[in-house]
């Protein structure tokens, strides 16, 4: 039994490990008296990705490119393979994942299973409207192959489906061409979630990319970020540019206490918000700070201590967006709480072709919370509140804490999704949303 | 003038040690890879990876018998034919359980052979093409466990031990040529070999960081690689206690 831990930090329970290194080999792995989970690179912040007590199929040792037509751009390739990985052999031949998420160190299978959604939802959508095929295994050692048009049901049951319906083998993507790694980017400060609205508008038609970062301790200023990519190769390298490739930080210890308090998020919100507004408007950038900024951070999440963190995020309609969320600001300043990290992205109106996918036509909200156990619970409540009454939802991405009520009411189809699951499979989230 | 693509042969190319050593090789610079297993389909799942992150790499795969000295001339002659060798790798091996081997006459007889015997019959081999070509390095993988013999795992760690004396013996021969001999001893690793002992909670290095010692060890034309470098002062020790102490470990 091994003590893991998804991204949050929260708890730090027993699993029994197993890994999954051949995928030819899947029916050996499976056992019939253990219930299991796959599990990537446990980057989730809740507790998707765990199964206490119970059994984890580690993935990451499935980790072999299979094909890749250089003239279509179609990939295939095993579940576990990270999504760097991906990029970092396919960008140099001019080739990129057309939707990745906050980080590029996820695997493919994860990718799927939380259908992730990136800067640039609005025109390429969400992880899974770019796969082609995928195998799925069952328990009882049967084999499934589904795709959009193949086995559709079964396809958009698995896609967003957490996990629970099979565990992913191998992946057909369509990757987009890129001229070379650079991005064009530009930087605005805004005053109130009024200006951010404006700015989201009008960006969508010519930006591809875009998102904000919100002074959580004010009254909705912050910065607006969006980019588009250069024509530049990679050997035109911009003068401008910073690589990418810097040394980057590991933060290899956990601080005793947690380093975000209230002082050090006041102070770096200030900070953050007056540099940002005087630096430069427009720069070219690669593409790995500006879409993975905490990426060259490893184990940044130790920062908030040893009770690890939340994050909260919620989706809710764009009906009075501005009104709702500086709602939901003003909650967060009354308790006291904030974070480094809040994030604003409007999302286009496209739906999510998973039961159980998070975007829809909304505006998104992310913020980490320390773990300050009942204060931040109750907080959670009110926010809760908000979402429930305007329809809103919370990304299982990233929760740990929300109803079972609230999870109903916010994904419509999980009836529907139950009838994929695999008896075989269950994790902390289904036995806490879904009742196995 | 285009470089010439470098010739490498991996022996037991489905050991993860040896896949993640040529992942670093192929993205280095396009090669002329020959993948040497007992299992067919798993090596080419490894030559289908491989070929993904360099497509003009040429990557072949061949499955023969480990154990018998006239496949594994036969093999070499075949090989030879189309060029000599830049490099080539023995890397195969099987963790037999300890306990098994011991109950199981069979078995240990199993386990000296794959990890012992055949190692040294393929480096023979090569080293005959290879000193006609008077050109080359052969690198064999041996292990931390052929330092001493310990009660958790001998049969294996006797095996080891064979090549690392082999290997030494082959530098001593070679020593006034153009080859290059290199004797690698990972120490516990996380591939599926170990899985056992991943169990058990033994502490394992990552899989990427061994290979990077490996190759760079290689380019800088090391005689002997441990892998991580701390093994070198910790065998170090456990070879010279006293076994007065020695006998006390549970190890």
């Amino acid at each position: 039994m091994i003590k893991l831990q998804s991204w949050g930090r929260l708890g730090h329970e027993e699993h029994l490990v197993q890994e999954f290194t051949d995928r030819h080999q899947f029916k050996n792995t499976f056992r019939t008296d253990k219930i299991g989970l796959a599990h990537g690179m446990g980057r989730s912040y809740g507790d998707v990705c765990l199964n206490p007590q119970g059994l984890l199929w580690k993935t990451t040792g499935l980790d072999r490119f299979i094909h890749f037509d250089a003239v279509t751009g179609l990939l295939s390739c095993e579940a576990g393979i990270l999504l760097s990985e991906i990029n970092n052999h396919m960008v140099p031949q001019g080739w990129m994942l057309p939707v990745t998420p906050g980080t590029q160190l996820i695997t493919v299978g994860g990718a799927i299973a939380n259908d992730v959604h990136g800067k640039n939802h609005h025109n390429w959508g969400s992880f899974g409207d770019h796969v082609k095929k995928l195998t799925l295994a069952r328990t009882d050692g049967s084999l499934i192959e589904c795709g959009p048009m193949e086995k559709r049901d079964w396809f958009i049951a698995t896609v967003g489906g957490l996990g629970l319906t099979g565990v992913i083998l191998t992946v057909e993507l369509q990757l987009r061409p890129v001229a070379g790694p650079w991005l064009e980017t530009e930087v605005i400060s805004y005053e109130n979630l009024n200006e951010f609205f404006t700015l989201a508008d009008h960006s969508e038609s010519s930006w591809e990319h875009t998102v904000s970062w919100v002074d959580c301790l004010s009254s909705g200023r912050g910065i607006f970020m969006r980019a588009n990519p250069s024509i530049l190769t990679l050997k035109e390298r911009p003068v401008s540019a910073f690589s990418g490739k810097k040394q980057g930080l590991n933060l290899s210890f956990t601080p005793p206490i947690s380093l975000i308090n209230s002082f050090t998020v006041s102070a770096f919100n200030k900070l953050y918000f007056n540099i940002k507004k005087r630096s430069t408007l427009k720069q070219t950038v690669h593409y790995e700070p500006f879409l993975y900024p905490l990426d060259k951070i490893l184990q940044w999440n130790r920062m908030y201590g040893p009770k690890g963190f939340f994050q909260y995020q919620c989706l809710i309609p764009r009906e009075n967006g501005a009104e709702n969320i500086q709602e939901m600001l003003g909650e967060i300043l009354k308790a006291g709480e904030g974070s480094f990290l809040t994030v604003l992205k409007t999302f286009s109106e496209r739906e999510s072709l998973g039961m159980l996918s998070f975007p829809k036509p909304g505006v998104t909200l992310a913020i980490d919370f320390v773990n300050k156990s009942e204060k931040t619970l109750l907080l959670f409540k009110r926010l809760d509140a908000i979402v429930r009454a305007v329809g809103g939802r919370i990304y299982l991405a990233k929760d740990a804490r929300m109803s079972r009520e609230l999870f109903e009411i916010g994904y419509p189809k999980v009836a529907e999704f139950l009838s994929y699951r695999d008896p075989g499979i269950s994790s902390a989230l289904s036995r806490r949303l879904m009742g196995y | 003038m285009v470089n010439p693509k470098k010739r490498i042969v991996i022996i037991g190319a489905t050991s993860l040690i040896a896949e993640h050593c040529a992942r670093l090789w192929v993205n280095e610079a396009p090669v002329d890879l020959i993948l040497v297993g007992r299992n067919k389909a798993k090596m080419e799942v490894v030559a289908a990876d491989l070929q993904v992150r360099s497509s003009t790499s040429s990557i072949k795969c061949y499955q023969i018998d480990f154990t018998a000295p006239e496949k594994i001339d036969e093999l070499g002659n075949e090989l030879v034919k189309e060029g000599s060798f830049d490099l080539v790798l023995i890397a195969h091996g099987a963790l037999l359980e300890q306990a098994l081997c011991q109950k199981n006459l069979e078995l240990c007889q199993q386990s000296l052979l794959v990890n012992g015997i055949s190692p040294v019959l393929f480096a023979e081999m090569f080293v005959k093409h290879m000193e006609k070509a008077n050109k080359g390095t052969l690198a064999l993988i041996s292990s931390v466990a052929g330092d001493r013999g310990r009660k958790s795992n001998y049969v294996y760690g006797a095996s080891k031990s064979l090549v690392s004396q082999y290997t030494q013996g082959l530098q001593h021969r070679l020593a006034h040529t153009n080859l290059h001999v290199i004797l690698i001893k990972p120490g516990p690793t996380d591939t599926p070999m170990t899985a056992s002992l991943k169990q058990q909670g033994v502490r394992m290095a990552k899989v990427e960081q061994v290979a990077k010692q490996i190759v760079n060890g290689i380019n800088a034309k090391k005689k002997i690689i441990y892998a991580p470098a701390k093994w070198r002062l910790i065998m170090l020790i456990i070879r010279h206690l006293p076994s007065s102490i020695f006998n006390k470990m549970d190890i």
